[in-house]
C-alpha cells in the first residue's frame, strides 16, 4: 500500500464458511446491488487510473492546463518510451531499483525467518516480550520511522556520528581513513545512502516476515520436528528438510509480497533524501514522481516510467495470484 | 542451542526493533542542550514538554500550530473510515451471504487491485482530482484513501460476515423482519467487532499516507500531519526536538490501534496461506 502499513491481503479471521443458504432463496439482483458501490469505487479510483497511466504515457503532457483538460494533448506515440529506454540515466535507475529490491528481499527474508524461528523456540514470556517489540517496529509509520533513523544518522548530533567519533582515532583512521566524523554526510554517497535505506526498510519489514513465519511454524505438527531431533538432525538440517518444504507456500507468498513492496519504496527514500533532488539515488517510483511533478512537469514521461514499474509489479502479482488461487478456493 | 543464548538473541532482536521508537520518544522529551550536547543521553534527565508546546502553540513556526494538521488528519481519516466501512460492509455481505455468478471474479479482482502500485497512480489521480475541481481539498484525499483501503476492507470483512450464523437471520425473517431490519438489528451488531478491526486498517492507511497528500494539497492550512512534517522539517534538519515530538504524536495513535488488531493480522495470514 502506499502507506506501507504492511497489510496482508489475505486476512480472514476464520476461514469463511461457504456461502450458505440465505434468507432470500434466489439471490436475484440484491448481491449485485450490494457490490455495486464497491465496484464503482474500485473502477473509478484504481482500474481507470491504471488505464490512464498507459494513455498518458502516449502523450506529450507538460502543463497543468493540459491535465485539467483546458489544452489539447499532443500525441507522442512511443516517444516517451523511446526517450527513457535509450536514456543511460533510466538504465541506471532501473538497475538501482532491481538491485535494491533483490538485496532487501533477501535480507528481509533471512532476518525475518531467523527471528520467526527464534520466537518459536523462546520461552513463553520471552517470546511475548520480543514479539511485542518486533510488532512495535512493524506498526511504526514509514514516515516517522524514517525520520527517526535520519536523526540517528544526523551529521552533527546523531547517535551514529557520535559512536564513530567515540572510536579511538587511530583505529578509525586506519579503518575508514578519517577520525573526525562530525559533519560527515551519511546520505551523500549513493552507496552509503542505499545502505541506510536498506537498514530502514529491513528494520520496517522483517517483523511482518517474522510474525508470518512464526504463525506458519505454529501450524506445523510438532511431532515431525521432534522425530527429526530424535533421529539426530541438527537445526539446519531439520529446517531445510522439514520446516521449509512444509512452509513453502508461506515463503512463496512472503517473497512475492516483499518483492512488490521493495520495488515501489517511496516514502522512506523521499524522507531520507529530503525530497526529490538527489538524482543519483533515484529508484523507479521516485523517478517517476520527480519527472512528473518537479518543475518543469513532464506528466507523460513520468507516466511512461510508472508504466514500466507497473508492468514489473504486475508480473510479480501474476505469480502471487496464481500461487494463492492454487492454495485456496475463494 | 542453550536457552541463555536464545534469550540473548531475543533481547538483541527486541533492542534492534524497538530502538528507533524509544529513541524518538526519548528525544522528544529531552531538553535542547541534552539533544545537542554532542554525547547521547539515553533517557531525558530533565524531561520537558517544551518541544510539544513549541509545535502545538505556533511559537516554533510563526502562526503554525500542529493542532491544525492534526485536525486535518483526523477529518480525513474519519471520513475515510466511515465511507469505506459502509461500502465494505455492503460488499462483504454480498460475497459471504450469496452465491452469484460474478462472485469469484469479484474476489479475484479484490486481490489483484491490492497489488496495483498506488505510487504509480499518483499522476492519473492528480489528473482526475484536477478535473473534478477537488485539487487542494481534503475531499480529494478522502476519495483517494477510500479507494485504497476498500479492497482490503472487503477482503477482511467477508470473514466476519460469514462467521455470523445465517440461521439467526432466517429466524428473524420467519418472524417477519424486513431485510433492512435484519441488517440493522442482527447482522450489524454481530459484525461490529470486525468492522472496528477493519476501520483501524483504513484509519492507518489514511493517517500515514504521504505521497498523495503531498501532491493534492497546496495551501498550508490544509496540510495533513505527514505533509506538514516533511514540509516544515524536511529542509532544515536541526530542530530535532520538535521533529521528534511531532513524530511521536503522529506515531502514537497508530501504535495503539495496531496493537489492538495485530492478532487478527497474524492469524489471518496463516489461515489464508496454509489452509486448503
Amino acid at each position: 500500500m502506499s502507506t506501507d502499513t504492511r497489510v496482508v491481503p489475505d486476512v480472514t479471521p476464520e476461514r469463511p464458511a461457504p456461502p450458505a443458504r440465505s434468507w432470500s432463496r434466489g439471490p436475484g439482483r440484491l448481491p449485485y446491488l450490494l457490490m455495486l458501490p464497491c465496484l464503482l469505487v474500485i473502477t473509478a479510483l484504481l482500474l481507470w487510473p491504471l488505464g490512464q497511466i498507459v494513455v498518458m504515457s502516449l502523450y506529450d503532457l507538460d502543463s497543468v492546463r493540459q491535465v485539467r483538460g483546458q489544452r489539447e494533448w499532443p500525441w507522442a506515440g512511443l516517444a516517451n518510451y523511446r526517450e527513457i529506454l535509450t536514456d543511460p540515466f533510466f538504465q541506471m535507475v532501473l538497475r538501482n531499483t532491481v538491485l535494491f529490491a533483490l538485496a532487501n528481499v533477501a535480507l528481509t527474508m533471512v532476518l525475518g525467518t531467523l527471528v520467526g524461528l527464534l520466537l518459536h523456540r523462546l520461552g513463553k514470556r520471552m517470546a511475548a516480550f520480543v514479539g511485542g517489540c518486533v510488532l512495535l517496529a512493524w506498526a511504526t509509520p514509514a514516515l516517522t520511522g524514517t525520520i527517526t533513523w535520519k536523526w540517528i544518522f544526523d551529521d552533527t548530533n546523531g547517535l551514529v556520528t557520535w559512536l564513530f567519533n567515540a572510536l579511538p582515532d587511530g583505529l578509525s583512521a586506519a579503518l575508514f581513513g578519517r577520525s573526525d566524523w562530525t559533519g560527515y554526510g551519511w546520505f551523500n554517497a549513493p552507496l552509503s545512502f542505499f545502505s541506510i535505506l536498506t537498514l530502514v526498510i529491513v528494520w520496517h519489514s522483517f517483523p511482518f516476515i517474522a510474525v508470518s513465519v512464526l504463525a506458519g511454524l505454529k501450524s506445523l505438527p510438532s511431532e515431525l520436528l521432534e522425530a527429526a531431533r530424535v533421529d539426530g538432525a541438527g537445526p539446519w538440517r531439520s529446517f531445510w528438510s522439514i520446516t521449509f518444504p512444509l512452509l513453502r507456500p508461506v515463503f512463496g507468498i512472503l517473497v512475492v509480497l516483499s518483492t512488490i513492496w521493495d520495488f515501489k519504496v517511496f516514502t522512506q527514500q523521499y524522507v531520507l533524501a529530503g525530497g526529490t533532488q538527489d538524482r543519483p539515488t533515484f529508484m523507479l517510483s521516485i523517478y517517476s514522481y520527480a519527472t512528473a511533478f518537479s518543475p518543469p512537469p513532464k506528466y507523460g514521461l513520468g507516466a511512461a516510467i510508472a508504466v514500466v514499474l507497473t508492468v514489473i509489479l504486475l508480473i510479480v502479482t501474476g505469480v502471487y495470484v496464481r500461487t494463492l488461487l492454487k492454495q485456496e478456493e475463494l | 542451542m542453550k536457552r541463555s543464548a536464545l534469550n540473548l538473541a531475543g533481547l538483541l532482536v527486541a533492542a534492534f526493533a524497538v530502538f528507533p521508537v524509544v529513541w524518538m520518544v526519548a528525544t522528544s522529551f529531552k531538553t535542547t542542550p541534552e539533544i545537542f550536547s554532542g554525547g547521547p543521553v539515553p533517557f531525558p534527565r530533565h524531561p520537558t514538554l517544551a518541544h510539544y508546546r513549541a509545535i502545538l502553540s505556533g511559537d516554533l513556526i510563526p502562526g503554525v500550530s500542529f493542532l491544525d494538521f492534526f485536525r486535518n488528519s483526523v477529518v480525513v481519516a474519519f471520513c475515510t473510515v466511515v465511507i469505506s466501512g459502509v461500502i465494505a460492509l455492503l460488499a462483504a455481505t454480498a460475497v459471504s451471504r450469496f452465491r452469484f455468478r460474478l462472485r469469484t471474479t469479484f474476489l479475484v479482482l479484490l486481490l489483484v487491485v491490492q497489488m496495483i502500485p498506488l505510487e504509480a497512480l499518483v499522476i492519473p489521480l492528480f489528473l482526475m482530482i484536477q478535473r473534478l475541481g477537488l485539487y487542494d481539498t481534503l475531499g480529494s484525499l478522502v476519495l483517494t484513501y477510500v479507494g485504497f483501503s476498500l479492497p482490503f476492507a472487503v477482503w477482511m470483512l467477508r470473514g466476519f460476515v460469514a462467521a455470523v450464523p445465517v440461521e439467526l437471520e432466517e429466524a428473524a425473517a420467519i418472524d417477519g423482519a424486513s431485510r433492512l431490519q435484519i441488517y440493522r438489528r442482527i447482522l450489524f451488531p454481530l459484525v461490529a467487532p470486525g468492522l472496528v478491526a477493519t476501520s483501524i486498517f483504513s484509519f492507518i492507511v489514511a493517517w500515514n499516507e504521504l505521497i498523495f497528500a503531498l501532491t493534492f494539497l497546496n495551501d498550508q492550512s490544509r496540510y495533513t500531519l505527514p505533509v506538514a512534517m516533511t514540509f516544515f522539517f524536511g529542509r532544515d534538519d536541526t530542530a530535532w526536538g520538535p521533529v521528534m515530538a511531532a513524530s511521536t504524536l503522529l506515531t502514537l495513535p497508530v501504535l495503539i490501534f495496531f496493537l489492538i488488531v495485530q492478532r487478527r493480522m497474524v492469524g489471518g495470514l496463516s489461515a489464508g496461506a496454509l489452509k486448503g
